[in-house]
């Protein structure tokens, strides 16, 4: 019969898949706390920079754990310019073309790297990605504990630039409120950016932690993004704590739920979830308004 | 371009074309293209009139297939009627995603997130259900009789989809001239403005999706009786569900003709890059985002927009345009 232990090793398995849909909709969320739209072309960034950690290490050999060092930037920077010179000046001002932008943007993207990739699955063969932890009831995989902490690490990084950086607070200043940052000297436009790129930056980090348990494909990143939609309004939009334990909490419903009723139908469970989150608390748990 | 004499010009138009063209390619390009206009008109309702951005309009072309296909499949429904229930179906889900989403008050991104949503699930429950033919998808039996709705030749289903498209044109027509286009354009505008002149901001936009939701879904019926095949992807695919709000947008969001000019433009640039670069997958889909980007940066109103934007340059009508859409109050 069902032993708790199956369960644990379960939620724990949960949890480290969490914690990468976590940092995922850390990117989301941000970006949505300032720039308030949805930004639908995180999904094809995180496609993108999944072939960016493929290629690194197939084409340079570069380890995915050393690739982060140069694809996080290489990211930050790209994000930067798409806000800064296609999403921002092509959307005149308006919320629902930002969001028809970000759109386009992911259309065009997952198809470009399907024009030039093809839908053929890659993965890489990394000497340690099947070393694994023994906890003594349970093994974790060696890849995924260490996501786990990176993912940790990373928002505390995030909290640092957040917190003790001029340019964290003229983040949090725009987010707060846009016209008065404005009047106060703070360049909108370039904040805008920083922080699209950040949020970019983040999942070009999910990416590398990803690449040695997963797979590049150009559709790769939208399973992660539908389920960092959830998380995002589950945690309510633009909360970076919510974020977090929004994105462990629907790891470990994820893993219990396929774990029970099998993998489609627990997928399913996490949409109701959102669409019960939307209707009834818009909020979410964490937000501070709609 | 106002009035119903363009209407009448576009859809005479069409209608002269299988007189001239008798090559079955350019037919095919035509029924799909105005295939895809039928759907992109029904967002045009909701998306276009109401500023409700649905980005899971897939959840009623769907529906529609689907119900279409399960009706002749299972109950051996005659298909006009599947055709009609495809169409009521579609409206019955317009009307419960609809009055779920605007009684919890969802606006931009909350209403593309909530739509996206209610596909999604649709199509993962049609991916498994057995009365969706689960994984295989469902085949309608093939039988060429004009009482079951399916035709030896495509000049006969060209003339059908062409009639629906009429049909819808007319009906984008007559809400733009109503009271109640004027209340939806208000609720579009500024909804809390809208309410307090005592407009049921609530009750239009659930007319204008259920109106939308019928529209689409009748592409989605249309589908499955031009095909006759039907599987989650297709029917709830994420593609339809762009493809509806692309035709609009390059076209003129909000006006009566930009959903039949943008699926035409649209898909004749996909065509056309097809012919030169060789059919590759991810092609057509990627010029479409390129096109999506470049509209909204250039031609904000899509292609009818910059039409009649064109035509007062040059002959200087009187006529004053439309103010761009909302360009003036986000600064």
């Amino acid at each position: 019969m069902l032993s708790p232990l199956i369960l644990v090793t379960a939620v724990l398995n949960g949890l480290m898949t969490g914690a990468v849909y976590a940092l995922v909709a850390l990117g989301l969320t941000l970006i949505y706390g300032v720039l308030h739209i949805i930004n639908f072309a995180h999904g094809a960034m995180l496609s993108a920079a999944l072939f960016a950690a493929f290629f690194a290490y197939q084409k340079f050999g570069l380890d995915p754990y050393l690739a982060v060092f140069l694809i996080a930037p290489l990211f930050f920077a790209l994000g930067y310019a798409l806000q800064r010179f296609v999403i921002g000046p092509s959307s005149h001002g308006d919320d629902r073309n930002m969001l028809l932008v970000t759109l386009g943007l992911a259309v065009f993207i997952e198809n470009a790297l399907l024009y030039a990739f093809r839908a053929n699955t890659r993965t890489i063969d990394l000497p340690y990605g099947f070393k694994s932890i023994d906890l003594g009831f349970t093994f974790l995989a060696m890849p995924r504990v260490i996501s786990f902490a990176a993912v940790f690490i990373v928002a505390l990084a995030l909290w640092l630039i957040m917190t003790l950086t001029d340019t964290g607070k003229a983040i949090r200043a725009v987010a707060k409120e846009k016209l008065g940052a404005e009047l106060a000297g703070i360049d909108v436009a370039h904040i805008y950016a920083m922080t699209f790129g950040l949020g970019t930056a983040c999942v070009a980090i999910a990416a590398c932690l990803l690449i040695p348990t997963y797979y590049a494909t150009p559709g790769a990143g939208n399973a992660f993004v539908l389920v960092a939609f959830t998380i995002v309004v589950l945690g309510g939009m633009g909360s970076v704590p919510g974020a977090l334990i929004g994105g462990l909490v629907i790891g470990v419903v994820e893993s219990l739920a396929g774990f029970f009723f099998g993998e489609s139908l627990g997928q399913v469970g996490i949409f109701l979830i959102f669409i019960v989150v939307l209707l009834v608390r818009p909020r979410g748990l964490f937000g501070a308004s709609a | 371009m106002k009035g119903p004499a363009p209407i009448a010009i576009a859809v005479a138009a069409l209608a002269a074309v299988p007189l001239v063209v008798h090559s079955n390619v350019v037919l095919n390009f035509l029924v799909v293209a105005l295939l895809i206009a039928l759907a992109g008109q029904g967002w045009n309702i909701i998306g276009g009139y109401g500023g409700q951005y649905s980005f899971g309009h897939a959840a009623f072309f769907g529906t529609g297939a689907y119900a279409t296909a399960i009706l002749q499949v299972h109950y051996g429904v005659n298909a006009w009627l599947g055709f009609a229930a495809g169409i009521a179906a579609g409206a019955a889900a317009g009307a419960i995603i609809g009055a779920l989403a605007f009684r919890a008050g969802l606006r931009s991104s909350y209403f593309a997130l909530v739509t996206l949503a209610f596909a999604e699930v649709l199509r993962i429950l049609a991916s498994v259900a057995p009365i969706t033919g689960a994984g295989v998808g469902l085949l309608i039996k093939l039988d060429l009789r004009p009482q079951s709705l399916q035709f030896q030749s495509r000049v006969a289903f060209y003339f059908v989809i062409l009639a629906l498209v009429a049909v819808a044109l007319v009906i984008a027509h007559l809400i733009e001239r109503s009271r109640f286009g004027t209340w939806l354009i208000a609720v579009r505008e500024n909804e809390d403005a809208a309410m307090a002149l005592g407009v049921n901001a609530f009750r239009v936009k659930l007319a204008a999706m259920v109106v939308s939701a019928a529209i689409t879904a009748a592409a989605g019926c249309f589908y499955a009786q031009y095909f006759l095949f039907v599987d989650s992807g297709i029917a709830y695919g994420t593609w339809i569900s762009i493809e509806a709000l692309l035709t609009p947008i390059i076209g003129g969001v909000g006006t009566v003709l930009g959903p039949l000019v943008g699926a035409l433009a649209a898909k004749a640039l996909g065509e056309g890059a097809k012919y030169v670069a060789g059919d590759a997958p991810g092609l057509d889909l990627m010029i479409y985002g390129a096109m999506l980007v470049l509209v909204i940066a250039f031609a904000p109103r899509g292609l009818v927009g910059a039409f009649n934007d064109m035509r007062q340059r040059l002959f200087g009508s009187t006529m004053k345009a439309r103010p761009p859409l909302k360009e003036a109050a986000h600064g």
